[in-house]
């Protein structure tokens, strides 16, 4: 009897999987078996000579990568922008929930909602949009261009775009712009489940604004603040392409090229695939490292992890 | 109830002490002119860039147009669809919108829902799997190569396919369809419905608002998406609206000429004030891409807002 019941549950729970099976059939394909296209690293390949006719050449491309001073510089110039976009993001990883601590301070509720609505709504653009948007905004010809020109103030147009020297924080300014509302949301939600006593106790105890901002709202925010900081570490290599990509010229090409948009660059625009996959490998390498002692460092001091 | 969906906190205000002291008016005046500041400057370049498609084309080539639009003409919107591609590229961007989303909606509910059933065989081991490709990949050369081999570029299965298993979304409605009472599904059981009953008649009506919140995130991304035409299409049947979008911006003198050209005929009273410029060009579409966002975003917000706070607080 028991044996049988015992059987049933087997059963019951295979049949679970194998309805799943599918999904994960599909995840291995786009997501795991495209880890085999790694291989490329050790080969000589150009296309379109297929990998079969392609000869193994070990570790050639790594170490190409470091061959001659003129390619160290231009790696070093790259990981030197990904860790400045990526590290100018992290320094500001507050923002977000200051942004929610004192939009929760607003009292005038309608207010509180326009403001709210409207700060979200960049984050459901595309780069391609927000590009565009600036292209009319800042291009020779664009808006602020044209207003400053109706003011008086220039002579000729202020060329924003081309701007070589402040990308890193204009970069950092766009994606502040299309994220920080959206990113709020999580604090904002983390404010509500706050423990209504905790202000009772406070206001019994006199506190001012900025006292219960200070006391009670900050120390409660501080595990979502961390586990999000820990998240943002994890991922500090991959700024991801798009905005770079759509926001690179000739003019400020050095400083934009982070490791995701130099490697779209190698192989699609110089065509050296190898070189490519060999950066992109070593890349998520560090990458897995990284999370995985970020997610140890999380259970070390809050004794939870964040994966 | 409204301040709730809203995503505030109602119980936070007004439990202050009544100071009205001066360093407290300060901070509340900083607070307004800051928040009043930030939300001008979200909204100005979409305000601004709609005010110029409907103005005067020559005065807005010379940047003339920044508060209030002047000469209004709806010419730029019917000239603009004269421009071969941009249809088809509509419907693109429309059809893998549809198909994608629905797909991405059915497959993250799906698997929110049987990711809780606790007696799944590896339930465990296959949940990391689906959740750890969301912090690794592969890079996008070997995807790409991936792609290539499986023969996916140039194929319209390229938008969907690859998007269908989302984990970010699966997370969603997990967290979602635990924080429901187990004894629903446990009485449905009880009285002889196998997994798929209890997913259709039991889950998914109780989930509609953490799949109303999921289908407008898929649905963005699908609309938004540009990557993969840039690395998988070179068949210009295939553009997405993003696609052709990124290069008006950085071709659209030659498109003015050319729109102009087609004009030229048949409306000879083309002025000044009508005629496509780069500017107009690269503005109208613009909007054009960016409206069934702006569209939608207002009905919407609230209820994503709840949705992602569902995940967000129990996650």
């Amino acid at each position: 009897m028991v044996r049988i019941k015992e059987y049933r549950m087997k059963s019951e729970s295979i049949k679970k999987f194998l309805y799943i099976l599918p999904f994960m059939g599909l995840l291995a394909t786009f997501a795991y078996y495209p880890l085999y296209g790694w291989v490329y690293a050790f080969f000589d390949y150009t296309p379109p000579t297929p990998l079969s006719q392609s000869t193994y050449v070990g570790f050639k491309w790594f170490r190409s990568l470091v061959e001659n001073q003129v390619k160290i510089d231009q790696l070093l110039q790259v990981i030197k922008n990904t860790f400045g976009m990526s590290g100018l993001g992290l320094l500001f990883s507050w923002l977000p929930m200051i942004f929610a601590i004192f939009l929760n301070e607003i009292k005038a509720l309608r207010f509180r909602k326009f403001v709210q609505t409207v700060t979200t709504l960049p984050n459901f653009i595309s780069w391609v949009l927000v590009y565009s948007l600036a292209f009319s905004m800042l291009s020779s010809e664009g808006i602020i261009n044209g207003l400053l020109n109706q003011l008086g103030l220039i002579d000729s147009p202020i060329l924003f775009l081309q701007d070589s020297e402040h990308v890193w924080i204009t970069m950092w300014g766009w994606s502040i712009w299309k994220t920080l509302g959206w990113s709020a949301i999580l604090y904002i939600a983390a404010i509500m489940s706050i423990d209504e006593s905790l202000y009772e106790a406070a206001r019994v105890d006199g506190a001012t604004r900025m006292q219960v901002i200070w006391h009670v709202i900050l120390p409660s925010l501080m595990s979502t603040y961390f586990v999000l900081l820990m998240l943002q570490i994890a991922s500090f290599l991959n700024n991801g392409l798009e905005q770079y990509f759509v926001f690179q010229n000739a003019f400020n090409k050095e400083n934009i090229q982070v490791l995701d948009l130099y490697v779209y660059n190698q192989a699609m625009g110089g065509g050296s695939y190898s070189v490519s996959v060999a950066i992109s490998m070593l890349k998520s390498l560090v990458s897995v490292v990284l999370l995985f002692s970020v997610n140890g460092l999380s259970k070390m001091i809050r004794g939870e992890s964040v994966v | 109830m409204s301040d709730k969906a809203a995503g505030l906190a109602a119980n936070t205000v007004n439990n202050y002490k009544k100071h009205s002291s001066i360093t407290d008016i300060l901070i509340s005046s900083l607070i307004y002119t800051l928040y009043t500041l930030f939300a001008l400057i979200c909204i100005f370049p979409f305000y601004s860039i709609i005010i110029n498609t409907i103005s005067a084309n020559d005065l807005s080539a010379r940047g003339d147009i920044v508060f209030y639009p002047q000469q209004i003409h709806f010419q730029n919107y019917l000239d603009v669809f004269k421009i071969p591609g941009l249809w088809n590229a509509a419907v693109v961007s429309l059809g893998r919108t549809l198909i994608g989303t629905s797909l991405t909606v059915g497959a993250s509910a799906f698997l929110g829902f049987m990711f809780s059933q606790e007696d799944m065989w590896g339930r465990k081991f296959w949940y990391r799997f689906t959740i750890i490709t969301m912090f690794f990949n592969a890079g996008i050369i070997p995807w790409y190569l991936t792609m290539r081999s499986l023969h996916l570029t140039n194929h319209f299965l390229a938008y969907i396919l690859p998007t269908i298993v989302a984990p970010f979304f699966i997370i969603l409605v997990k967290t979602f369809v635990e924080s429901t009472p187990k004894e629903l599904q446990q009485a449905a059981s009880i009285d002889g419905a196998g997994v798929m009953t209890i997913f259709f008649k039991v889950i998914l009506p109780i989930s509609k608002p953490i799949l109303a919140t999921v289908s407008i995130f898929a649905a963005v991304d699908q609309w938004n998406s540009f990557q993969d035409t840039l690395l998988l299409v070179t068949d210009s049947k295939l553009y997405s609206l993003q696609f052709i979008l990124y290069n008006y911006i950085n071709q659209a003198s030659s498109l003015s000429t050319m729109v102009n050209l087609q004009n030229a005929g048949s409306t000879a009273m083309a002025t000044l004030a009508t005629k496509q410029t780069t500017t107009s060009i690269r503005m109208t579409v613009t909007i054009i891409v960016v409206a069934p966002i702006l569209l939608v975003y207002p009905i919407f917000q609230r209820f994503f807002v709840k949705g992602i706070m569902i995940g967000a607080v129990k996650g």
